[in-house]
């Protein structure tokens, strides 16, 4: 078949901007900043920001979490309903996404900000006002409300897709209402969770805008540190150093996920 | 349960529409800022039209969203196609390519692009590489991924018989492809153009390390302000977009009901008279 060449543009393409420019990623992570000669300098520098590593990890972990407990019963909600209501109900999930999200943070940051609408309210009511910025708390909200489409998304989809017959045969096999989602809904969902994790876990984990916004300095993400080589403190070799190390890091974290749920086609969406 | 999980679910669809609430709110607001409200005008709504900077800008992110989509489109439906009819190992290798973008963190693609054209820069002796062909090489790069996946499926549903059927009454190849194939696949093309579209025009993160200042789009330029404090005619143009998308997408949704239901009725109709006869 003459079609297969149909994919050759596509592929050079992709070799051109997408694997080249990693291999110089690499390239530049290796090289001194000043001579261009190989060396390990920003490769062990990264141990210096070891800590920054392990707390945007934790951070994306903990909203990973919260994002599956709040988007799991929503999902499963929508997927139980009739069909016009679903797509309603999927597109209004969706919809926040359209609209760009430095502004809807912003707008985070004008509710949670110590003289903010949250805290107008309060102290209007009498009542002392609350820290609600500038910690890892806000972050954690941030990536919450910003990743939170992305884990309803699969969950939704895997949901609705689950034989509804499976259901009543085990009813009729005299599972109880917690027994039948114990035992059928909930293994068959995995792979849906485990793609909704990931969805949710490499943006956060590589995010700037949300801890720029809503942390303070002690919430300085693995993300900042990158932007603020290339954009402020103009080291690129040491910020494709750890750009390097975050995409070795996210690799190893969906193999160890993928090995959970032994499908090897849920990342693909 | 079930009544638990509809009050949960509502909270949850609160908590997703608060800062849009909050936006919407403080496009009305006449003062400047945006947590305390101080009386109600259009003013902001006026200036917007009037304003210099913005709109241009807003069609700037449309022209890159625009071209980068329909060239991704092109590319991505062809090389769908093309992986379609590749063998297990050679397909494997092109699936695995697709997935690197979309696995990789945006700020990693961000950054490795940038690192790629300022290594062309130099080798080329191009001082700023950096404007509207690199926010551009860069929009195609990420779109191409989401129109493979949304054209894939689609080829895989498709009955592979069809295009022999065509072929034994006659039709070369090309005309196959062009007479039955592309009807199969229009859906998932139209929506993965769509998909490239809205990711494209809300991108910042990896345009944000491959812009260059003669050509900004909405989002950089959104990020460069808000180290200033944010004038309220933004509030007022992310108000009147997100009811443009609240309007087309009720619509559709509408659209869609109204086809379903007739669809319905078509079908019970339908039996009835196979009932009759």
């Amino acid at each position: 078949m003459k079609s297969k060449s149909l994919a050759a543009p596509y592929l050079v393409w992709m070799v051109l901007f997408t694997v080249i420019p990693l291999a110089i990623v690499a390239y530049y992570a290796f090289t001194d900043s000043q001579t261009g000669q190989f060396t390990l300098e920003n490769v062990s520098n990264i141990g210096n920001y070891m800590p920054i590593l392990i707390k945007s990890i934790w951070l994306a972990l903990i909203s990973s979490v919260i994002c599956l407990i709040i988007g799991y019963p929503v999902a499963y909600f929508i997927a139980g309903c009739d069909e016009i209501l679903q797509r309603f109900l999927y597109m209004l999930v969706m919809l926040p996404m359209c609209i760009s999200f430095l502004l809807r943070t912003l707008a985070w940051v004008a509710l949670t900000e110590d003289t903010g609408i949250i805290n107008n309210i309060i102290t209007a009511l009498g009542m002392e006002p609350l820290p609600l910025i500038r910690n890892n708390g806000a972050v954690v909200l941030g990536m919450v409300y910003n990743y939170l489409p992305y884990m309803i998304m699969p969950l939704y989809t895997v949901i609705m897709k689950i034989d509804r017959n499976l259901v009543e045969a085990a009813e009729d096999l005299g599972c109880n209402g917690t027994n039948v989602f114990k035992r059928v809904i909930f293994p068959l969902s995995v792979p849906g969770i485990i793609s909704g994790f990931t969805m949710v876990f490499v943006p956060a984990v590589s995010t700037f805008y949300i801890s720029q916004k809503l942390g303070s300095s002690g919430t300085t993400l693995i993300g900042d540190v990158i932007e603020s080589q290339f954009k402020t403190a103009y080291n690129p070799n040491l910020g494709a150093a750890l750009s390097l190390v975050l995409m070795v890091m996210i690799f190893i974290c969906i193999g160890v996920m993928n090995r959970f749920g032994d499908d090897e086609e849920v990342i693909t969406l | 349960m079930k009544r638990f999980n509809k009050i949960f679910t509502v909270v949850v669809l609160f908590f997703l529409y608060i800062p849009m609430i909050v936006l919407a709110v403080a496009s009305f607001n006449s003062g400047m800022d945006i947590a305390v409200f101080k009386g109600f005008t259009f003013d902001n709504y006026s200036e917007l039209f009037r304003d210099s900077v913005l709109l241009p800008l807003l069609l700037n992110s449309v022209i890159v969203a625009v071209l980068s989509s329909f060239i991704a489109t092109v590319l991505g439906s062809a090389a769908a196609i093309g992986i379609h009819s590749m063998g297990p190992r050679l397909r494997r290798f092109t699936m695995g390519v697709t997935n690197i973008p979309l696995t990789n963190p945006e700020i990693v693609t961000g950054v490795s692009l940038a690192l790629l054209f300022a290594f062309v820069g130099t080798m080329m002796k191009i001082n700023n590489i950096l404007g509207f062909m690199t926010l551009l090489i860069a929009h195609i790069t990420f779109n191409l991924p989401y129109v493979i996946l949304s054209v894939m499926p689609k080829l895989q549903q498709m009955d592979p018989h069809l295009e022999e059927a065509a072929m034994d009454l006659g039709c070369t190849p090309v005309q196959a492809f062009f007479k039955v194939v592309i009807h199969e696949i229009t859906p998932g093309i139209v929506s993965g153009a769509l998909m490239a579209f809205t990711m494209s025009l809300d991108d910042f993160v990896i345009s944000y390390f491959v812009y260059g200042p003669k050509f900004v789009t909405l989002p950089v330029e959104i990020y460069n302000y808000t180290k200033k404090p944010l004038q309220p005619k933004i509030y007022a143009l992310f108000t009147l977009l997100f009811a443009a998308i609240l309007l087309v997408m009720v619509l559709m949704n509408l659209l869609q009901v109204r086809d379903m239901k007739r669809n319905r009725e078509n079908r019970r109709a339908f039996r009835r008279k196979q009932v009759n006869v």
